[in-house]
């Protein structure tokens, strides 16, 4: 009775913010003045599905809901639109849903093939460490994930500017400026998180398995994301990587951070078995 | 009850006609009371602007009507009667309604979608309405003209893109900055579309402009006149470093900035993204330049491209915009309609009153010992039959049938009701 209720509400979630995606790229080519108040419902109704889901889960289970690959990347989603909930609210950024939603339903879509049962978790991993640092590293990602966003249709605007050409998107768009500024704000918000998620990360290893760092293969991912995000903001400030080289590496660095997810999950190797 | 117009616009008439028949000023006042004050005449506006003359009348007999008003435009302005019949469209009925309707949406103007002409024709409105020269059929048909024209504004786009080179530069400006009021701008050189670009960046929030002229003394007089300040043109590429917008036309016969001297302009200011717009020709800046990372540069050839497409855009849009009118048109002209039955229903009601009365006066002149109490029920009991009487005649002639016209003849003639419609 428990799992069909979870997979009810985790379908809900999906199919509403299944159709958030495609009144999304609708909204791409198709400018009418109800498609972002639809938008915004049908994820926000997805959303409420979704948070439910999580909760439901988090009950039925004792500990949070990130135990397994289905539930990972169910929470990953879950902190993108949230965050992009944050932004459509306090921004109002025109499309920024038709950047986002895609990926929040390629992660749910793939979350949805994932087995779903809750299996009981393992000792080591018993620790509130798994609440402190699976919540944090998820938003830090999440952040990135809608830096990403940013960042493509930073490019999309600058191509217009560029070519001369200023059609299509151009003027729904916001400014290049609004997006750069956004896109580097977004970036100081998910680098502290990430370097927390590893540090909380390191703590956990050493009350897990006595050591802080084991080299282990998520470990070593989360390195070179968080140098490749360290290299974002430091060009920014010293040498003034801005505007376009700026948007193309959150592109870079959002990718590093999904095949480090996919990836080791496919490869099934190291400490983080569960994730 | 009839609207007509009668106009003449910038398709129609030379500007040297279009100035001598303009109401502008006093003129206005004057010409809006004697036009009303003509026979034929029972409400009236007009709307004076540089592209057009219109009068908007309500009246009997149109044919009548529009004589007199000619008459009294080559009177009133002195102009050769002949001159103004080659220049005069007259609409009447559904033309005229569409013709106001597309006058107001901006579909009629010189250039489409400018938004001017809303504001021109609601000021005509109000000062008619503050001289009384309007009446219920003017006030509603513009009423409807101004949602009309509002609707047309608010679903299609077809004010939406700049249509003029220094507008179209204050559009991609705010495409590259959030916000254009803390940004420096320069004025490299002098010219009058260069100003007017200027104009246009400080009415949209630029605070700071530098201006740069071979000419110190010139440099020194534009700056006065945007209240900016003058820097030497040797001066200019250090300027440049905290410059946001450059708008360039130095009349030079040679590139003036180079992509070398850009690089080092953009390493200095931390590659924060500059605006050039380069109307000179030929021009004065490498065009390479735009090759250059958060440099966006735009020559004349550009910005004019930009402007043909808007152009293109506001053709495609003025179709949806035409579509809107059509569909506002109908309701109106029906509303129009049922006004014609409503002298008949007054009329019907006053006859039935004043039978009631008379006839009250002659009973109580015949038993005046009735009571307080007995004259009550009387005047109740005879109101109710006149009402219950008068019902079903007022519901046809308010319902919207095609054969009105025959049921309001058939009811005066039954009621012997009398042609002269009440006021």
């Amino acid at each position: 009775m428990g799992m069909i209720l979870f997979d009810l509400l985790f379908e809900l979630a999906l199919i509403f913010y299944f159709a958030a995606t495609i009144v999304s790229i609708i909204e791409l080519f198709k400018d009418t003045k109800v498609t972002s108040k639809i938008i915004l419902s049908l994820a926000g109704t997805g959303f409420a599905f979704h948070t439910v889901n999580i909760i439901y889960r988090y009950v039925t289970a004792g500990h949070i809901p990130i135990t397994n690959f289905h539930e990972a990347t169910s929470f990953f989603s879950w902190c993108i639109v949230l965050i992009f909930f944050m932004l459509a609210f306090r921004y109002k950024i025109k499309l920024l849903s038709s950047f986002i939603m895609p990926i929040v339903f390629v992660l749910m879509l793939s979350s949805s093939m994932l087995p779903r049962e809750i299996k009981p978790l393992s000792p080591v991993l018993q620790s509130y460490w798994l609440e402190i640092h699976t919540v944090i590293a998820f938003l830090g990602n999440a952040a990135f994930a809608l830096a990403c966003g940013i960042g493509i249709m930073y490019l999309v605007q600058e191509h217009h500017v560029k070519s001369k050409r200023p059609g299509g998107l151009f003027g729904r768009l916001p400014s290049l400026q609004t997006l750069d500024e956004l896109n580097y704000r977004l970036i100081t918000l998910g680098f502290p998180l990430l370097t927390l998620a590893i540090i909380t990360g390191a703590l956990w290893a050493e009350s897990a398995w006595g050591s802080y760092w084991n080299w282990d293969t998520r470990e070593v991912w989360s390195l070179i994301t968080w140098f490749i995000y360290a290299i974002v903001l430091h060009a920014r400030l010293v040498a003034g990587w801005r505007g376009k080289r700026a948007a193309l590496l959150s592109i870079i660095g959002f990718l590093t951070i999904l095949i480090a997810f996919f990836g080791i999950k496919l490869l099934r190797k190291g400490l983080h078995v569960f994730l | 009850m009839k609207v007509i117009v009668v106009g003449l616009n910038h398709k129609t008439a030379e500007i040297e006609v279009r100035e001598k028949v303009a109401f502008d000023g006093s003129k206005l006042d004057e010409g809006l009371l004697s036009l009303r004050g003509l026979p034929e005449i029972e409400e009236a506006m007009i709307l004076s602007t540089c592209n057009r003359v219109e009068l908007y009348v309500n009246v009997k007999d149109p044919v009548q009507a529009s004589e007199s008003i000619k008459t009294f435009l080559s009177e009133f302005h002195n102009v050769n009667r002949e001159l103004l019949d080659k220049s005069l469209y007259i609409y009447d009925d559904i033309n005229a309604v569409r013709h106001i309707f597309r006058v107001a949406s901006s579909l009629d103007s010189m250039v489409i979608g400018e938004p001017q002409i809303l504001g021109q024709v609601k000021d005509a409105f109000e000062m008619a309405l503050e001289k009384k020269t309007t009446g219920i059929l003017l006030n509603r048909l513009m009423k409807k003209t101004i949602s009309t024209a509002k609707k047309v504004r608010t679903e299609t786009r077809i004010a939406e893109n700049a249509v003029s080179i220094s507008f179209a530069a204050v559009e991609l400006a705010k495409k590259i900055f959030t916000n254009l009021s803390g940004k420096v701008s320069m004025l490299l050189g002098a010219g009058e579309m260069a100003e007017l670009a200027a104009r246009h960046l400080i009415s949209n929030g630029v605070k700071e402009v530098i201006v740069a002229n071979r000419t110190y003394e010139r440099a020194c007089e534009l700056a006065r006149d945007f209240n900016g300040r003058p820097v030497k043109f040797d001066g200019f590429l250090q300027e440049m470093v905290r410059t946001d917008i450059v708008i360039c036309s130095t009349g030079a016969s040679r590139y003036v900035l180079m992509k070398d001297q850009m690089q080092k302009v953009m390493k200095e200011r931390k590659q924060r993204s500059v605006f050039i717009i380069d109307i000179s020709v030929p021009r004065n800046i490498d065009p390479e330049i735009n090759a250059l990372d958060n440099v966006y540069l735009y020559d004349i050839d550009d910005l004019q491209g930009i402007v043909d497409t808007n152009m293109f855009e506001r053709k495609k849009e003025a179709e949806k915009a035409e579509k809107i009118i059509e569909e506002e048109i109908e309701p109106f002209l029906k509303w129009q309609s049922s006004l014609d039955s409503v002298p008949t229903i007054i009329a019907l009601r006053d006859k039935a009153e004043e039978i009631k009365r008379e006839e009250i006066t002659r009973l109580l002149h015949k038993i005046p010992e009735l009571g307080e109490k007995e004259k009550e029920a009387i005047e109740y009991m005879t109101t109710a039959i006149i009402n219950k009487l008068i019902h079903p005649p007022t519901a046809a002639l308010k319902e919207d049938s095609e054969d009105r016209d025959i049921l309001i003849a058939t009811i005066k003639r039954l009621y012997g009701i009398n042609g002269e419609e009440k006021k």
